[in-house]
């Protein structure tokens, strides 16, 4: 097992909201090791908080609504990054850890050329002159793929396509080759088929630079292509860990199953069942559900499920902790008949 | 991007001779014969024939509107009644004083304005935020003249800080050596100035305030946060260099603003400007100037524009024509 | 100040107040109603507008004297606030409390009528070109051009130093006509953009006409802005009106309007400073409440605009 390089800690982020709804409690108690070269995915659906566990990792959650509670713990390479001074922490953050985003075009500044953007980090953390770091520039367009990086280094923003400019912040992320990649959702507003090329690019910088990589996505399809091992997230925890053959050959949670099912696959017999979908709809982050927050929509509810919320339990693979999941039902396993209709 | 220039040049032309042409239709189209005092002693008729002969009032329309252009183009204004000079050197006159007033205001609008602006943004929705907000607010909506008269109220006559109009002191100011004349100058402009430019810079406060925070919000302030850029070049850098970008247009919206407010501040503290001297003419049915006035402050509104939209393509890479 | 009078202010500010509550509690609720109501100067705006509107509609009562009655001339000359003056006397000995909501018929229908000319103007010409575009669109344009480049006061000037005779009526059109420019590139630039969406393209297939589209379809759709629009231009044509005022050329007297009591008043800024400052203050008011009011419907009515 190759070194460990992030260890997290029952992270907890909550947001205070204005009209008095209470606090959200984004994030509730998330724990996972992160090694290096390992690509970690992140998978849930919208508002099960895991772009703000992302970050929250590099303290980047507005403070004044958001706040990371003290019994959290975010550790790179032995350094406890949430006591860090700003100034420290900022020496962290787009050097030895760094984060790309969702949305390329707003995520660039609009009025700074790519070269200039690209450099700046290079600038800020390594010291570099500004022809040297022009010249990192230029080679970290020809790193990411995009052609004629010479000309394409004076470019705007809005003058690049939207593949282009993901692979602009996927440059600006790796120009000090940090040793953790937080990658939210990269692909989400791209055409498929530049998915593609922008998730190969990242497999190969990972192996040519050594990185770790935690990938955000709501789509299963790239997780098993790409990812080594999955946290599956609900609701503001962590339901079910697991490399992924192992993930998508026993899912244990009722939410995994729930996803895994709700691929459409082209090879249903005919006559095609209706799609399968998961019943009900992801409760509002003031109001977690009593006991198992997943207890609603879930098929084998019983009352245990509604009392108790279960911690992470283990799925008895023979490898402590490499499959874990937060269901009484490892505990009941009788209980694993569909109590209420799918 | 020259092309665009040459273009957005030849419009502004445009325009300037269409608000010529517009004051010509105006002067003609007005009733009454405009070169009568307006009394109500009825004129002989054979005299007012002979009168419309002598000013050229009794060619076809056509041929007074190409006179007027050429004249125009000469810089002959025509003749102030009132003043019995020509209206041009009145102009000429005038024309400077109100580009100093305009000028500092200008200056203390944008300044104070920005600083305020960013400062509500860095505070928002705290105490200091809110109580800008409603100073902001009540600035914006006074008479400009109104504060004009209760600053000389004030600093003039309560305080006797400032002198209460006038552009330099009528009896010392010539006896001063050079940065004494300076000195009292500024002395002279700082009221006018002041008035002009807190209005302003009320305005401009808020709409920076709405700006900056609209930037700050945005998702590249967060890139740059990430990339580990000192909190103060994420403000300094990125964000101010995109907030900025509004003031380009509100510095081409100001020049309307400051040239109203310039006809009546300048009448509050006698500052001898073209705005005093088109509100001083329109009592003695002084047209001429009140048109050259008129034409003299379009031109500049129109050059003020032309202007922020150079400086706009400048600061704003979306809106270069690229010849690419 | 006497009893009447006393009462019947209380009773414009009950007024107002109540008024103010009813909005509140009946559109308050809904979602353009909570984005108005989150901001603080919204409320404030609404009562003080409604305040002053029950006060000029009841001036009678709410004004102890008549605009132009000259009390005692020598004794209450130019006399400091006191409480049978609550705001002081002018140099004609008249009452400036009295004068101010009288004043505030006058400054208030002006601003209103006014505007109500600019927006209708403004709205049909910005609907016309957006909708007909071609060389319709162009020549509007460019007249618009032509307008906002001459500032409004000195094309009032102009038309003042022109006609010999500016009845007051023709000065408050003028000063409509003189401000539909910005307001009509507003209402091109949304006719711009629905003039695309299906509900035209549907209208049309029925059988509908150029002008029927425009004014049944489209213009209700472009409400929004021309109300913002409108909440702010009474604003500005209060203050043109004031400086008018100011210079001689706006109200003649002795019809008191808030711009030409702050002329008054100012040549005897020194002696008597009640007399300017009072109106100042109200028009001040006034313009507040028009700006803060049209500051939070047009966030009301665009929940994309996140005004912080």
């Amino acid at each position: 097992m190759s070194e460990l390089l992030l260890r997290v800690r029952d992270l907890k982020t909550y947001f205070v909201t204005e009209q008095g709804g209470g606090t959200a409690r984004a994030v509730d108690g998330v724990s996972f090791d992160l090694h290096a070269g390992e690509t970690l995915g992140l998978v849930g659906e919208s508002g099960c908080g895991k772009t703000v566990t992302s970050l929250s990792l590099l303290r980047l959650v507005p403070e004044p609504p958001g706040h990371i509670l003290p019994g959290s713990f975010v550790e790179l390479e032995g350094r406890n990054l949430l006591v860090l001074a700003p100034k420290e922490l900022r020496a962290i953050r787009g050097n030895e850890m760094a984060m790309i985003f969702q949305e390329p075009m707003t995520s660039l500044n609009p009025v700074f050329t790519v070269g200039d953007q690209i450099a700046e980090a290079a600038i800020v953390h390594q010291r570099l002159g500004r022809r040297a770091a022009r010249a990192r520039a230029i080679e970290m367009l020809a790193l990411v793929g995009i052609p004629d990086p010479e000309t394409r280094v004076d470019s705007y923003p809005h003058q690049l396509s939207g593949g282009m400019r993901q692979r602009v912040m996927i440059a600006m992320a790796l120009v000090c080759h940090p040793k953790v990649l937080i990658a939210d959702e990269p692909t989400t507003a791209l055409d498929v088929t530049i998915q593609a090329q922008i998730l190969e690019l990242l497999a190969r910088l990972q192996t040519e630079l050594g990185m770790a990589v935690i990938l955000i996505t709501h789509d299963l399809g790239i997780v098993a292509g790409t990812v080594d091992r999955v946290l599956v997230m609900y609701a503001g925890e962590v339901v079910e860990t697991a490399a992924t053959p192992e993930l998508f050959a026993r899912p244990l949670h009722p939410y995994t199953e729930g996803l895994l099912a709700s691929v459409p696959r082209l090879d249903t017999p005919w006559p095609r069942r209706r799609l399968h979908s998961i019943p009900g709809q992801v409760p509002a982050a003031t109001a977690w559900p009593s006991g198992c927050r997943f207890h609603p929509r879930c098929p084998y509810a019983w009352d245990r499920c509604v009392a108790e919320d279960p911690p992470l339990l283990d799925a008895g693979t023979g490898d402590p902790g490499s499959h874990g999941v937060r269901c009484w039902l490892l505990a009941e396993p009788a209980r694993r008949t569909r109590q209420r209709p799918p | 991007m020259a092309a665009w220039l040459v273009r957005r040049v030849a419009a502004s032309g445009a325009i300037v001779f269409a608000v010529v042409t517009f004051t010509f239709l105006l002067l003609h189209l007005a009733p009454g014969e405009p070169f009568l005092p307006s009394g109500d002693t009825p004129v002989d008729p054979a005299v007012v024939t002979e009168l419309r002969r002598q000013f050229g009032l009794d060619a076809p329309l056509p041929v007074q509107y190409a006179k007027y252009l050429v004249a125009l183009a000469h810089g002959r204004l025509g003749e102030s009644f009132a003043l019995h000079r020509p209206v041009a050197a009145a102009l000429a006159d005038a024309i400077p004083n109100t580009l100093a007033l305009a000028g500092a205001a200008l200056a203390l609008d944008l300044l104070l304005g920005l600083a305020l602006g960013v400062y509500q943004a860095a505070h928002a929705r705290r105490l200091p935020d809110v109580g800008l907000g409603y100073a902001t607010l009540f600035l914006n909506s006074v008479p400009t003249f109104w504060l004009g008269l209760l600053l000389l109220l004030v600093f003039a006559e309560w305080l006797g800080w400032f002198p209460v109009g006038g552009v330099v002191d009528p009896v010392v100011h010539a006896s001063l050596p050079w940065a004494g004349r300076a000195a009292d100058r500024l002395w002279h402009l700082a009221l006018p100035a002041l008035t002009l430019g807190c209005v302003g810079a009320a305005g401009t406060a808020r709409y920076q305030r709405a700006a900056v925070l609209e930037v700050v919000g945005q998702d590249y302030v967060r890139t740059a946060r990430a990339k580990g850029l000192p909190e103060r070049r994420v403000l300094l850098v990125h964000t101010l260099r995109n907030a900025l970008l509004p003031l380009v247009t509100l510095f081409g919206l100001s020049f309307p603003f400051l040239l109203t407010g310039a006809v009546l501040v300048e009448s509050v503290f006698a500052w001898p400007g073209m705005g005093k001297l088109a509100a001083d003419a329109i009592f003695r049915r002084d047209y001429p100037i009140v048109l050259a006035a008129a034409i003299a402050a379009s031109v500049m509104v129109v050059l003020g524009n032309l202007l922020a939209d150079v400086l706009y393509a400048v600061a704003d890479p979306r809106i270069r024509v690229h010849d690419q | 100040m006497n009893a009447r009078a006393a009462f019947a202010l209380l009773g414009a500010v009950l007024l107002a107040l109540f008024v103010v509550g009813e909005v509140r509690r009946r559109a308050g609720p809904s979602a353009a109603g909570r984005r108005f109501f989150r901001h603080p100067p919204a409320a404030w705006g609404m009562f003080i507008l409604t305040f002053f509107v029950a006060v000029a509609l009841a001036a009678p009562w709410v004004a102890p004297y008549g605009p132009s009655i000259t009390l005692e001339i020598v004794a209450l000359k130019n006399q400091p606030p006191s409480l049978l003056h609550p705001l002081g006397t002018d140099l004609y000995s008249r009452d400036v409390w009295s004068r101010l909501v009288y004043g505030s018929r006058v400054s208030l229908s002006i601003g209103a009528l006014a505007m109500l000319v600019a927006v209708t103007v403004g709205a049909v010409v910005g609907a016309v070109a957006g909708y007909v575009r071609r060389w319709v669109d162009t020549a509007l344009m460019r007249l618009v051009d032509v307008g906002l480049a001459v500032p409004r006061i000195f094309l009032l000037l102009m038309a003042i130093a022109l006609w010999e005779h500016l009845p007051l009526a023709l000065l408050v059109l003028l000063i409509g006509l003189t401000g539909w420019f910005g307001t009509s590139r507003l209402v091109r630039a949304e006719v711009l953009t629905l003039r695309e969406r299906d509900f035209v393209a549907a209208a049309r297939a029925a059988g509908a006409g150029g002008p029927r589209i425009i004014f049944r379809h489209v213009l209700p759709n472009v409400a929004a802005p021309i109300i913002v629009s409108a909440a702010l231009g009474i604003g500005n044509v209060m203050l043109l009106e004031a400086g008018l005022s100011f210079l001689g050329l706006g109200v003649p007297p002795p019809m008191p309007s808030w711009g030409n009591m702050i002329a008054d008043g100012a040549a005897q800024l020194a002696t008597a400073p009640w007399t300017t400052v009072f109106p100042g203050v109200a028009i001040a008011l006034v313009v507040m409440a028009l700006n803060a009011v049209g500051d939070a419907l047009r966030d009301a009515f665009d929940p994309r605009r996140a005004t912080a």
